[in-house]
């Protein structure tokens, strides 16, 4: 189709998603990179280099391994709760009773909304004197559960995971959902005649009918717990103390509030360093497919 | 076992509502507050009460003085053309990586993916020196342009995934009507798209309009901030009037809830075709 003569043609389509996406994503990526070596302020002309100082500076932060450290129990939590309870939601509403569509339409709600709206929404309920949560544990004579969700530097961290897992739970769900549809109906009905019960249905059929569902599902919670930064900066900014600050929000702290460019650079390279290993397996995949 | 089986079904039913109910707490939680007196909110503890008279002033308030409204104003502004411009920048791109076949275009559509998973990091300090140095910054040009580039990885692979599909042969006979390249895309590859456009826009629609780290990256100046950085800018102001603070949630949350109830079945089509996000 295309001759020696129109080689182009295909380029000038591609002209103006390349040179934006050049100089908006692939510029960049390569400039955070060389920043990384420097101790640049992000205000004076020129710039410093200084090896692999910051690295070495970071791995004897300890914010820096709080923030890892927090980065790794968003990844636990976000894979441990989510995929089998959206797995369950999934299966649950998956059977045609009337009204599991509208079932589905309203667990789904949380996903529309920004992290920004639902970090607003939790800091209410997470409210120590008036907020829903502690109102609701005295109200059924569990007061000795109350406590101030958002300030006590052992639980803040996973107050800020589970309001996060409401609406992870619903992706989860979505995804799960899908895999359904590829799910032998006969042959369940086949191992319901054998005298299979429901649990070693699920376990021999419908679990190793749902591999890729789970394979994308785990892959989508790694990628986003290691994307966490917005629910946390509006509902407590790292605090208290930067006990529940991840590495996105002490990269932005760094960069922007204290104008430490470099280090900020040197702390996002780390992040890229963590996640490539998983885009390498997810680029595999895909080109796999593409065969 | 007929009656054990519609036990069963009881059961199911009466779990799923609960679930339901549960899931749906949180937003029940926020439209009480939005609509109590702050006095109500201090005086009982008790937030499954609905509220005993209904404040609308707490939606005024919010809307005029904690001035929602400008915020709301700003973010169809930002949203409405970032998404139009992905969708037809990426559909270029789609088109030329889908229907022509030439040595680099493995290579381009991996850097497009590669770039969609990169963790946002590495472009915060240079997009944001960039934007300085070319009068980017602080302009809603600035934040369209980049959300536009930012979204054409994820739209670029997306569209191209339902391109590839479309038969050859639509094409082949077009060309030998003399329709040239341009045609092809505009009057074949484009309408034919348009159920996968759908589901790419009201997704995109719905993270653009969420967006809040590049809006607080980019824009600096009170009235050009979106929904999301207003939200934020209101709870400095209205520390603990959780029933105005809950009222804005609700305006800052209400589009995009509309615009899935009305394309739910496109939102989780997009969703389940791209699961992996940019």
């Amino acid at each position: 189709m295309l001759t020696k003569k129109r080689w182009w043609v295909p380029w000038a389509f591609l002209a103006i998603p390349l040179i934006m996406y050049l100089i908006w994503v692939i510029i960049p990526i390569g400039r955070t990179f060389v920043y990384s070596f420097s101790s640049w302020d992000g205000l004076s002309e020129n710039i410093d280099f200084i090896g692999f100082d910051n690295f070495k500076m970071l791995f004897g932060d300890r914010i820096f391994t709080t923030a890892l450290m927090n980065n790794i129990k968003w990844f636990i939590f976000f894979i441990i709760i989510p995929v089998p309870v959206g797995l369950g939601f999934a299966m649950l509403l998956d059977m045609k009773l009337p009204g599991s569509k509208l079932f589905k339409t309203l667990v789904y709600l949380p996903m529309t909304l920004s992290f920004v709206v639902i970090g607003t929404m939790w800091s209410w309920i997470y409210e120590p004197q008036y907020g829903a949560l502690n109102s609701f544990l005295d109200a059924i004579g569990l007061d000795f559960l109350i406590t101030p969700w958002l300030s006590d530097p052992q639980i803040v961290t996973f107050s800020l995971i589970f309001a996060a897992i409401w609406r992870q739970i619903p992706y989860m769900m979505v995804l799960f959902l899908a895999g359904l549809k590829n799910v032998s109906q006969d042959q369940v009905e086949a191992a319901y005649v054998d005298g299979a019960n429901a649990w070693q249905r699920f376990w021999n059929i419908i679990l190793p009918a749902l591999r890729p569902s789970m394979i994308v599902a785990i892959t989508v919670s790694i990628i986003d717990s290691l994307r966490a930064f917005d629910i946390v900066f509006v509902m407590t900014k790292g605090g208290p103390f930067h006990s529940s600050t991840v590495l996105a929000n002490f990269m932005y702290i760094e960069a922007f509030n204290n104008y430490r460019m470099g280090y900020g650079s040197a702390i996002a390279v780390i992040q890229f360093a963590i996640t490539f290993g998983f885009i390498i397996l997810y680029l595999l995949n895909a080109m796999k497919n593409e065969e | 076992m007929k009656k054990r089986k519609l036990s069963a079904k009881m059961m199911f039913y009466i779990l799923s509502l609960f679930i339901v109910i549960v899931w749906l707490i949180p937003f029940f939680i926020t439209t009480f507050t939005s609509l109590k007196s702050m006095d109500e909110i201090m005086s009982s503890t008790s937030w499954w009460k609905p509220p005993q008279q209904l404040v609308w002033e707490n939606f005024a308030d919010s809307w005029e003085q904690g001035n929602m409204k400008t915020y709301f104003r700003n973010t169809f502004i930002i949203t409405v053309p970032s998404v139009i411009g992905t969708l037809l920048v990426s559909s270029l791109g789609a088109f030329a990586l889908s229907f022509y076949k030439f040595k680099m275009s493995k290579i381009i559509l991996i850097i497009f993916v590669a770039g969609m998973l990169i963790p946002f990091q590495m472009l915060l300090i240079p997009v944001y020196k960039f934007s300085q140095q070319t009068g980017l910054y602080d302009t809603f040009q600035g934040v369209i342009l980049f959300h536009i580039a930012f979204q054409l990885g994820f739209c670029t692979f997306f569209l191209r995934n339902f391109m590839i599909g479309i038969p050859k042969s639509i094409f082949e006979s077009a060309k030998i009507d003399g329709a040239n390249d341009f045609t092809l895309y505009r009057k074949i590859a484009l309408p034919l798209s348009l159920p996968a456009m759908a589901a790419l826009g009201i997704l995109e629609f719905t993270w653009i309009w969420n967006d809040y780290l590049w809006g607080l990256i980019l824009l600096q100046s009170d009235n050009l901030k979106p929904v999301t950085l207003g939200l934020v800018n209101l709870q400095g102001q209205w520390v603990t009037s959780w029933n105005i603070i809950s009222a804005a949630s609700l305006i800052a949350a209400i589009v995009p809830l509309v615009v899935f109830l009305i394309f739910q079945r496109y939102f989780i089509d997009g969703l389940t075709v791209g699961a992996v996000k940019g």
